[in-house]
């Protein structure tokens, strides 16, 4: 599909003049954002070039088992990220998993089954990456806001409990808009990609050499696979979360947490 | 304490009902009789009133001790069932988005009644007009109606009240006390409100409960405990 291009180091020591127009910036504008930037560059710089080993392994090795491995060890850091975003959410990490591991699941299966990639560790993991990652941050947005709105919303919630209606009931609006948010921004950049932003693997693809053609059909391809990801892990983040504010006797829990 | 009136059935029994909120006691064995009628709890403010009127109707659970409704313990019954027979108005107006009608629609719905817009909202002393109006252009006092309105289109058998005038001021509060007493008068409906004010408590009940520091002090009809 692409010829492959060589990368010098040199190359990427020379890309961090750009890093140091940033720090620049930071300093001269008394952001005092060098400090994170600094680590960002390193984190980047540390974290790629180790899993870019670990993809190489597992290329090599063409195994489907270290592919799975690799995903359950991404969905898994992947759920306690967003925990990490949805602090007002009694017990985020398991509808997380859960959301993440089902989306994943479905979405790579999906891709194989209607033989759109070949099942093998070429096309799983970065596509499998780019899903979790994807599906991370729709969901970690949507438990975000579903603890924003309950902490604003507790008077209409229970509110509406007393008159006889179920937690599902009660919370019906408040999960349609963290649902919604989650999602907006994919579908919002899926709008408006090729006119204001390319998107990563297209420039990816181009810069390698490849068929502009080809760049844009897989590029299509991801983005078309990222929506339906990004939808069934907020839906179920959400549908499963909301629970935990609620007593199965359908009373909204008192929080301490947040 | 187990002062049991002659001339009505208890609608609620508390019996050494406590429930904590962290280190707080917010109440502390608790017990009380509450008759079919028009019973007030009063008391001065974090005395535990708001929090033992949502125990009545489960939005929340005590501790310990236990309540009974009608006689039959309230941890046994069906949440969904006893909310929508015993209705609770809370402090705040908190209506959903949308007109009065589909509020007064909503509740009817899930009490499975036909919804009566005109009647409920003449009951709580609004005009049939108000129907079609969306909740977020209303008054506070107008939302506040609109809430009894909602919580009448159940055709509940018992009104919890919370603090139901405290975000009115003066002639809004007269006119819902005197919606309240007319309810009493039309409606065969019993009535449990929460007051800071006692001369309130006065006006709208015949029983009083009186809380202090989540403790019971006084249980009994209103000329024994205001007297």
């Amino acid at each position: 599909m692409s010829t492959s291009i060589h990368v010098t180091t040199l190359q990427v020591v020379g890309s961090l003049a750009l890093v140091a127009i940033a720090a620049g910036v930071s300093f001269w504008r008394q952001a005092d954002l060098e400090r994170d930037i600094g680590i960002a560059a390193v984190r980047a710089f540390i974290q790629l070039t180790a899993i870019g080993y670990v993809i190489k392994l597992i290329f090599e090795s063409d195994s489907l088992l270290f592919v799975f491995g690799l995903l359950a060890v991404m969905v898994l850091f992947g759920a306690l990220t967003a925990r990490g975003r949805a602090k007002k959410v009694p017990d985020a990490f398991w509808p997380l998993l859960i959301g993440l591991a089902v989306a994943g699941g479905t979405t790579l299966g999906l891709v194989v089954a209607l033989g759109i990639f070949e099942p093998t560790p070429r096309y799983l993991v970065p596509v499998g990456g780019m899903v979790i990652g994807n599906a991370m941050t729709a969901s970690a947005v949507a438990l975000n806001r579903l603890g924003d709105e309950v902490s604003d919303s507790r008077a209409r919630i229970e509110a509406t409990l007393a008159l006889g209606a179920t937690a599902r009931e009660a919370s019906a609006p408040i999960v349609r808009r963290a649902l919604r948010s989650g999602m907006i921004t994919l579908v919002d950049s899926t709008k408006t990609t090729g006119l204001i932003f390319f998107p990563g693997t297209m420039v990816g693809m181009l810069l390698a050499g490849a068929n502009p053609t080809d760049a844009v059909r897989l590029q299509l391809i991801l983005l078309y696979t990222l929506l339906g990801s990004v939808a069934i892990a907020g839906l179920i983040a959400t549908t499963l979360a909301y629970r935990n504010f609620f007593t199965p006797a359908q009373q909204l829990r008192e929080l301490d947490a947040g | 304490m187990r002062n049991v009136r002659d001339h009505a059935p208890v609608l609620f029994e508390l019996l050494d009902v406590s429930l904590a909120r962290g280190d707080r006691r917010v109440l502390d064995s608790v017990s009380a009789e509450i008759p079919v009628g028009a019973t007030a709890i009063v008391g001065p403010s974090g005395a535990g009133k708001s929090t033992l009127l949502r125990l009545l109707n489960r939005l929340a659970e005590p501790d310990a001790g236990t309540i009974s409704y009608h006689g039959k313990p309230l941890a046994g019954l069906d949440p969904l069932a006893l909310r929508r027979e015993v209705s609770l108005v809370p402090q705040l107006p908190a209506l959903l988005e949308g007109t009065v009608e589909s509020n007064l629609a909503y509740a009817a719905g899930l009490a499975g009644e036909e919804v009566e817009a005109e009647r409920c909202l003449g009951l709580a002393g609004l005009d049939p007009d108000f129907a079609g109006r969306d909740v977020a252009k209303l008054s506070v006092g107008e939302q506040q109606r609109a809430m009894l309105a909602r919580a009448l289109a159940q055709k509940p058998e018992v009104l919890l009240l919370d603090e139901p005038t405290s975000a009115l001021d003066h002639a809004a509060r007269d006119a819902i006390e005197a919606t309240l007493a007319e309810l009493r008068r039309e409606l065969e409906i019993s009535t449990v409100l929460v007051s800071h004010d006692p001369e309130q408590a006065r006006r709208l009940s015949e029983w009083v409960v009186r809380l202090e520091q989540g403790r019971a002090v006084a249980c009994g009809p209103l000329e024994s405990v205001l007297a």
